[in-house]
């Protein structure tokens, strides 16, 4: 134990309510070194880095910094000890001055006023010792992403920061910006700043990692020196899980000569020239990193947001739907990701939520038919086992499944044929997914066809016939169900194959 | 405990109404009786009808989280105009009147082209369009009233001075919009679209209502019942008055929110707000025949206002938590 570590985190425990963010992780970043952190979408690298800064208070487990043992964190006793993290989204006030944001909270004074010009010459000093051009008087607001990263980083040099946790920093930037971003990185190591590296693309963590750590489902997996480690490995080390019986079976239903749905080159809503079909008894996986376009996508179809060219056909005829009524009127259908704030009507009753998309149809002259009304609710809370005391209950006293279940209902009193799910068991129990993943099952054997967005390997393996993955707003690749694979799939992700195909 | 609990549920619900006959023990007891006269009553009826009216429109603004502060110019403005075409027009009464309601309703479009179409925050909107339509209302005669068609058009009197029976017809009306409200809420399917959309109104959009839509829908209909309630305010005082509606925003919104309909959107009964209205229609009342100062009568209201929003936060901030 005589290496030189600056931060160490050991046995690393975070419970959630009902949920174990983080079972038993370690870290151990050198002094000097940059260490990329890696692993898939919620395998806890987010809750594990507000640990260090504070946000999160461990369960168990003890933080490390130069050899002094911490309980718990605070931003405080973070930042007095020289641990600085650059979030996915700044904390920058737009409408001040690049100085004034570096000094955010803790401005230079003289006697009871602020003292621009000392603030100023500071953070020209920083900017320098980053070789950076920005203007310190420059408001932030007219400064690119890039530049608004620059300050943060500035800040956290100009408090000295021994720790650099970045979470993410390439994903807003250009690729100059990037470029620039890395220089900046390469600086600060030589300064001898510790730099935890975290991202999704692989090819980034290759090129200025010193060793590499893999986490998994909120446990340690392993570290890699970075010129020993490759990519099949790293991808094989964080999806690496196996497959279970978790999923019901289903007999292939797929009606290869209906096409309920097509695309050819639709553009829109930041995605570009996708084109593909989902065919009539077919569940169609649409993959990718979060923020890759799949909810982009799925919005496009069901016209919440608008497409800016290419086609999109339902049955053969060309659509335009310019508002979810209209997609729905069509037959499409959404269930959103954002269950509570996107989906259901959580302080309307469950027989109100089941018709809502449909109360036109059962109204006459604007007056509703309780009758059918109650019919339909009760009808739907029987076919989909919806449990619940009285269908006049309020939907925000469900469980996230049933939420899910109701939700569902609506789309089917509303009789759509294609029903498009954005990660339909986010948030939901074991024993509720299996039920869920059953009633899509139901689905495609009535002829339906589904679209399903999942971050889940698992989950897009399991349910899907054929996968479609995307990557930076764009298709990287489709696979037919005996090219499933883990790995393939994360490659097509992280748009490592997109990078080779260009070049 | 069945009873015990069924006993607090029912004390929870129905506590409008438990107010308002505190409020009218209190009054009859202090004015020795007056209060509770026949011809006292009647009074009463007069005077809440044309804010009963109103509050009408203005629960449905507030049922998705809107506000109309539009209204009381609305008042001002019909009652102008309405005045205006009878007198210096000729027009035959029920013309204007019809004319009179759909300048009502086309302001409430504007709003709601405001709110919906550009986005701009209901308070500030319908503000601006308050501003707007007094000064308006002012320009029609510079500033003067207009009297005279009482007797050119005795049919005026129907709305606030002719009664059927000992009821004045005004109460019938307000009766009637009262009904017309209750059963747009419940029985039609636009209602359960104004609960959706006060509810959450990403997840109403998604669920395939289109928003904006009902948006003018509903601050027309408050522009509307406005209209309606300034047609009965005219016919009450027989003269049209510039500054007859100021002000009138506030007491109609303490009503709504008196009667718990929350200002968060998405919770409210026409039947609260009936409860509402009577309880502010007798405070009224009740004060004047105390001969409360009608600055202690401001103070008072204001307070109610505060304590029946005050509330609703707290039983909000409480189910959060």
């Amino acid at each position: 134990m005589s290496e030189d570590f600056v931060l160490e985190l050991e046995h690393i425990r975070k419970e959630y309510p009902g949920v174990v963010a983080l079972k038993d992780v370690t870290l151990q970043l050198r002094r000097g070194e940059i260490l990329g952190l890696i692993g898939e979408n919620g395998a806890g690298k987010s809750t594990l880095i507000k640990c260090c800064s504070g946000a999160v208070i461990p369960t168990s487990g003890k933080i490390k910094i130069n050899g002094k043992e911490f309980d718990r964190m605070t931003p405080q006793l973070a930042a007095e000890n020289g641990i600085a993290i650059i979030y996915q989204e700044f904390n920058n006030v737009k409408e001040l001055s690049a100085a004034e944001n570096m000094f955010l909270g803790r401005p230079i004074r003289k006697g009871i006023t602020i003292d621009r010009k000392a603030m100023e010459a500071e953070a020209a000093k920083a900017f320098e010792q980053l070789r950076i051009k920005i203007n310190p008087r420059e408001l932030v607001k007219n400064l690119s992403v890039g530049y608004q990263q620059m300050i943060e980083i500035a800040k956290a040099v100009q408090q000295n920061a021994q720790v650099l946790i970045m979470d993410e920093p390439s994903a807003p930037l250009t690729n100059n910006e990037v470029e620039s971003m890395f220089a900046v990185v390469e600086l600060l190591r030589k300064k001898g700043v510790s730099i935890i590296y975290i991202s999704h693309r692989l090819e980034e963590i290759f090129r200025l990692s010193d060793r590499i750590e893999v986490i998994r489902d909120g446990e340690y997996v392993d570290t890699l020196i970075t010129p020993e480690a490759t990519v099949d490995q790293l991808i094989r080390m964080m999806v690496g899980r196996e497959m279970t019986q978790k999923f019901p079976p289903r007999p292939c239903c797929v009606d290869e000569s209906k096409v309920v749905l097509e695309l050819r080159d639709v553009c829109g809503n930041g995605d570009k020239n996708m084109s593909f079909k989902i065919h009539a008894g077919e569940v169609l996986g649409l993959g990718g990193l979060v923020g890759a376009g799949r909810t982009e996508l799925a919005q496009v179809i069901f016209g919440a947001k608008p497409k800016d060219s290419g086609q999109i056909l339902l049955n053969g005829k060309e659509i335009n739907p310019k508002s979810p009524r209209e997609a729905i009127d069509l037959g499409i259908a959404m269930l959103p990701e954002d269950r509570k704030r996107h989906g259901a009507l959580l302080g309307v009753s469950i027989k109100n939520n089941i018709n809502m998309p449909i109360y036109k149809r059962i109204s006459k002259a604007s007056v509703i038919d309780l009758g059918t009304e109650k019919g339909n609710a009760e009808k739907f809370r029987k076919e989909i086992q919806i449990k619940c005391p009285t269908i006049n209950q309020q939907v925000k006293n469900l469980s996230g499944g049933n939420q899910q279940k109701v939700i569902l209902g609506k789309w089917l009193a509303a009789d759509s044929q294609l029903i498009i799910f954005d990660e339909p068991t986010r948030g939901i129990d074991v024993g509720a997914k299996y039920e869920i993943y059953k009633l899509i099952n139901d689905l495609v054997a009535q002829g339906r066809a589904v679209l399903m967005i999942s971050s889940e390997m698992e989950e897009l393996i399991g349910m899907s016939d054929r996968i479609i993955v995307l990557a930076e707003r764009q298709m990287t690749g489709e696979l037919q169900k005996d090219q499933f694979d883990a790995d393939t799939i994360m490659t097509l992700a992280s748009a490592i194959v997109d990078q080779k195909e260009v070049s | 405990m069945e009873n015990r609990f069924n006993a607090k549920s029912f004390i929870k619900t129905n506590a409008i109404w438990l107010v308002f006959i505190v409020e009218v023990i209190f009054f009859a007891i202090f004015s020795k009786g007056t209060f509770v006269s026949g011809s006292n009553m009647v009074n009463i009826m007069r005077q809440v009808s044309y804010y009963g009216i109103a509050s009408v429109g203005m629960t449905f603004v507030i049922l998705i989280a809107g506000i109309d502060l539009s209204i009381g110019s609305i008042i001002t403005l019909v009652n102008m105009i309405c005045a205006f075409m009878m007198v210096n027009m000729n027009w035959n009464m029920w013309i204007a009147i019809l004319v009179s309601l759909i300048v009502a309703v086309l302001i409430g479009l504007l709003n709601g082209f405001m709110v919906a179409t550009i986005g701009m925050p209901a308070l500030i909107a319908t503000f601006a369009s308050q501003t707007v339509f007094e000064g308006l209302a002012f320009l029609i005669t510079n500033g003067r009233p207009i009297s005279g068609f009482t007797k050119t058009n005795p049919a005026i009197n129907f709305f606030a001075r002719w009664t059927l029976g000992p009821i004045p017809w005004c109460a019938i009306l307000m009766a009637a919009c009262f009904a017309v409200g209750s059963f747009i809420l419940n029985r039609s399917y636009f209602g359960r679209y104004f609960y959706a959309i006060g509810g959450n109104e990403e997840a109403a959009e998604l669920s395939g209502i289109l928003v904006n839509k009902m948006k003018y829908l509903i601050y027309a209909l408050s522009g509307f019942f406005a209209g309606l309630a300034g047609i009965v305010l005219l016919s009450r005082s027989g003269s049209a008055q510039t500054t007859v509606g100021k002000g009138l925003e506030f007491d109609v919104i303490t009503c709504v929110v008196l009667g718990g309909v929350s200002v968060n959107g998405g919770i409210g009964r026409i039947s609260g707000v009936i409860a509402g209205v009577l309880i502010i229609g007798s405070l009224t009342n009740g004060m004047i025949l105390l001969n409360v100062s009608e600055y202690t009568q401001m103070v008072v209201k204001g307070l109610v206002l505060a304590a029946a929003v005050g509330l609703d936060c707290m039983s909000n901030k409480r189910k959060t938590n």
